[in-house]
């Protein structure tokens, strides 16, 4: 047995957040640009009118980049547990390995095998056909993202699952409860309609750029009126279904939930919501802090009369299931010497559940049973995520969630009083309200996993365990090698994109029909 | 549903399937990719060939992430060992990998012969990494790799990069890389303008030669220079998936597996049965000649996978810590959930797969690029 490389671990980390972060820069995007295409096109099909079809093809161009690059760095996602973290590969594998298996079944084969036809078929099928290459190719956006939620969810709520001595990995007990896991469903609804937000703010800013330009009026028009009553309902259900996700959150991950409100200590019931403080890791407490009573209480619970329970209680529940832990762990060893040794099957039967905290000592020696009580409080301080990130990028997310909801109902009233370009300063604001919905999905991220820390399965494994036998020099090697590569693609992404918006639906010869030279708007 | 031991052979078989799925469907991507250079000789005769890959690869290079996928899901200790262990090498396929989708989506962005040329050659480079580095993994699994388990089951790797460059490795990258120019050249002569198809038949034709001879010398060093493994003692078919409770034993042949399961033999046969119709079909009928170059593929991967059978990934280091197909897998439970769940939907992807080749037939030629101006 080895103590784990610490070099190894943060490199390894940093390496899968930043791959992480920028894949998901592309991903919310062809979630939610998808379903747009999808709408103007069935409008296209239902009335016949040839503007629906060149909008299709226009933002199908900006489309098509991005696809390119969630593609292109999705790749390494997949790469990345085996090469990076082969531990976590090994333990969870049993588990985890089957919803990414089905999303390249059910959903990635989908969208990547029509794309094509999407780009190149116009001419070859009918527009029926055509359009039902489009749904199937936006409903198989959505089920690659349920299928990876509900992999993710299984690492935030690890249910029906148990730990095998003689394998050392954790094995399934029922999929169903795996793949209906409540926090997959309220995941996978939060994250789509963050995307939808995402899609329909990309089509609203750049047709507000248009119209203050004064070019591609008619187009631009429609498309904000779309961005404008799509992003409205998305971004509602962003919301609202983010409440819901909290409920669950702190259900399943107390400390998770605890960090984000800095809640230090157990409040009475209903918790007072915390608006704004500066939290004090030091000395556990928030300065400062602006506090609306009961929200908490109600966003969390559900209810009145339940309590929350606060860091420093979470900590001293984390000591005792420790201790449990070294039990089970204890048991593990004497049935790797005799597996019939029926006293430690049961002792593990009773305490697996624990078995997970006792991997946290690890860290600091490497037989967790001679750790010793300053060893089981330093890991038991571990098991507290950073509370301040976590404070400000939900405040942060949370913010730009409501906002969404103000700029896209003030945008809807405006397209159905048709006065869209009546105000440049309302122009103005949807065009530099483009770069926040990437903001708010990437804080989400962060609240999501770096929440999780310090933990890969939530009470199971330890990140820290997770990682390959690997040396610092080779993660080095490769996290230079993406930030690289990763960052000539961004700046050809931009590039491209900046082009194509410039040049627009007039330029490419797309719109308006009568200077089209081709029919075909690919280019 | 199945036992244990049935369901193992079973995501053996899957497993396989997927490779040569991967291999068949991705392979003449590659392959064509790798000979852009050579097949087309100016900006338009390479578009031709883009043009005829483009509306598909995506879809075909789903083969490979779900070969991934489904190995996490159902031989997580693969998985896990060689994606750590091979670290720089899948590094390097993964670079490959990453550069193709914004590769056929950024060329044709911008109008400048330079663009398109860089674009080119990175196409072009990562079709001859993947090939390569492919054949030269799969080599190295006979050799065995440099691995061991703790009793956690940790994985230890001790070599480095260079140490995948064994002489019979970089041969089976040799005969990966040759039997996939081949099949990339037979797609071309089925696929692109006639110009262009002459061309690519001749290439076919000697490509399809030097990789008869290379699989047969690699078979011949095989059987006489390699020492194969073998598992020491009572075999536990329905065995716990954890490799230390077996013994394994070098110095048998890789061909054991031949002489027990003679049936094993149609595999390379086939393979070179194959590579002769590749010769007599392609400059006639250049279905045919794709369809004899798919089956080569195939059953040269199929040839390989028997040779190794039972094991996965044989360890050089510790024989006994090498993973075999009787304890290397996921529970029971797992693996019959997979089966179930890929029997349901591979057989929908094949389906709109085929409808979309149908959809985009026909031959790509030189009036159709120069009609696009730009294209996609």
């Amino acid at each position: 047995m080895i103590l784990i490389d610490t070099d190894v671990v943060t490199l390894s980390r940093l390496q899968f957040a930043l791959t992480a972060l920028y894949h998901f820069l592309f991903v919310p995007l062809t979630l939610g640009l998808v379903w747009m295409l999808a709408i103007m096109e069935s409008v296209y099909v239902m009335t016949g009118r040839e503007v629906w079809k060149r909008m299709v093809q226009f933002w199908g161009v900006l489309f098509g980049i991005n696809f390119a690059m969630g593609v292109a760095t999705g790749v390494t996602m997949e790469f990345q547990f085996g090469m990076n973290w082969a531990y976590y590969s090994h333990y969870v594998g049993d588990i985890f390995g089957a919803p990414l298996a089905i999303e390249g079944l059910m959903a990635f084969f989908l969208e990547a095998t029509l794309i094509g036809v999407f780009f190149m078929g116009w001419e070859r099928i009918s527009r029926v056909k055509h359009l039902l290459v489009t749904w199937f190719l936006a409903l198989g956006t959505s089920l690659s993202a349920l299928w990876i939620l509900i992999a993710n969810a299984w690492m935030q709520h690890p249910v029906d699952s148990e730990f095998n001595p003689a394998t050392m990995r954790m094995e399934v007990t029922s999929f169903s409860e795996v793949f209906f896991n409540p926090v997959a469903q309220e995941k996978f609804v939060h994250t789509v309609s963050a995307g939808y937000v995402l899609g329909a703010m990309f089509v609203l800013s750049i047709s507000a750029w248009y119209l203050l330009r004064g070019r591609n009026v008619d187009f631009a028009k429609r498309s904000m009126t779309v961005a404008a009553s799509f992003g409205l309902a998305a971004a509602l259900s962003v919301v609202v279904l983010g409440d819901a996700s909290g409920y669950t959150v702190s259900l399943n991950q107390k400390m998770k939930m605890a960090a984000i409100e800095a809640m230090w200590h157990t409040e009475p019931a209903p918790a007072a919501f915390t608006l704004f403080g500066l939290p004090d890791v030091q000395q556990r407490t928030t300065h400062y802090a602006v506090k609306i009573p009961w929200v908490m209480g109600l966003i969390g619970t559900h209810s009145i009369d339940q309590t929350m329970p606060g860091i420093a209680e979470l900590v001293d529940a984390a000591k005792g299931r420790i201790g449990n832990g070294i039990q089970a762990y204890d048991a593990m060893l004497m049935l790797r010497q005799d597996k019939d040794n029926a006293q430690a099957k049961a002792t593990l039967a009773a305490h697996d559940k624990d078995l997970g905290y006792a991997l946290l000592l690890k860290k600091y020696v490497d037989d967790p049973r001679q750790a010793t009580p300053a060893d089981i409080q330093r890991a038991a301080d571990s098991t507290i995520p950073n509370v301040p990130v976590l404070f400000w990028a939900f405040r942060i997310m949370v913010g730009c969630g409501f906002y969404f909801i103000a700029l896209f109902a003030f945008s809807f009233w405006k397209a159905s009083t048709r006065t869209l370009d009546s105000q440049r300063w309302y122009l103005r604001l949807a065009l530099w309200s483009l770069p926040l919905p990437w903001v708010a999905i990437e804080l989400g991220w962060i609240v999501a996993e770096y929440g999780r820390q310090p933990w890969a399965i939530e009470g199971v494994l330890p990140t820290a365990l997770g990682v390959s036998s690997v040396s610092a020099g080779q993660v080095l090697t490769s996290l230079g090698g993406f930030v690289f590569f990763y960052t000539a693609l961004a700046i050809v992404d931009v590039f491209l994109m900046l082009k194509f918006v410039r040049k627009g639906p007039d330029g490419l010869g797309i719109w308006p029909p009568a200077i089209a030279a081709t029919p075909s708007g690919q280019h | 549903m199945f036992d244990y031991a049935t369901l193992r052979v079973i995501w053996w078989a899957l497993l396989g399937t997927l490779l040569i799925g991967f291999a068949i469907m991705d392979g003449f991507d590659f392959g064509v990719a790798g000979l852009l250079k050579v097949l087309g000789r100016d900006n338009e005769e390479r578009k031709v060939l883009l043009e005829g890959i483009e509306p598909t690869w995506e879809g075909n290079q789903v083969w490979f992430i779900l070969a991934g996928g489904a190995t996490f899901a159902a031989w997580p200790m693969l998985y896990a060992v060689s994606f750590s262990g091979m670290y720089f090498a899948i590094a390097l396929v993964l670079l490959a990998l990453i550069l193709r989708p914004v590769g056929f989506n950024f060329r044709g962005k911008i109008h400048d012969p330079r663009w398109a040329s860089l674009w080119d050659w990175v196409l072009t480079g990562s079709g001859l990494t993947v090939m390569l580095v492919a054949g030269i993994a799969f080599g190295n699994l006979f050799l065995g790799l440099p691995f061991r388990f703790d009793d956690d089951l940790r994985m230890n790797w001790h070599g480095g990069f260079l140490d995948l460059l064994h002489p019979f490795a970089l041969l089976c990258g040799l005969v990966s890389l040759g039997m996939l120019l081949a099949h990339g050249a037979c797609f071309a002569a089925l696929k692109a303008d006639h110009a262009i198809a002459v061309r690519a038949v001749a290439i076919a034709r000697w490509t399809t030669l030097t990789f008869a001879a290379l699989y047969v010398l690699a078979g011949v060093w095989l059987a006489y220079g390699i020492p194969g493994y073998a598992i020491a003692g009572p075999v536990l078919t329905e065995g716990v998936s954890n490799p230390l409770y077996k013994q394994v034993a070098i110095g048998g042949s890789w061909f054991a597996g031949y002489l027990q399961y003679p049936w094993f033999w149609a595999a390379p046969l086939l393979a070179l049965a194959a590579a002769v119709g590749v010769q007599v079909l392609i400059g006639r009928r250049s279905t045919a000649g794709f369809i004899a170059s798919s089956v080569m593929v195939g059953s040269t991967i199929a040839s390989a996978g028997f040779a190794l059978f039972p094991f996965l990934l044989p360890s050089s280091l510790d024989p006994r810590s090498s993973l075999t197909v009787w304890d290397a897998s996921s529970s029971r439970g797992t693996l019959q959930l997979m089966l179930l769940v890929t029997l349901v939907l591979l057989p929908i992807v094949i389906l709109y797969t085929g409808w979309v080749y149908r959809v985009m037939r026909g031959r790509v030629t030189l009036e159709q690029v120069r009609k696009a101006h730009g294209g996609y």
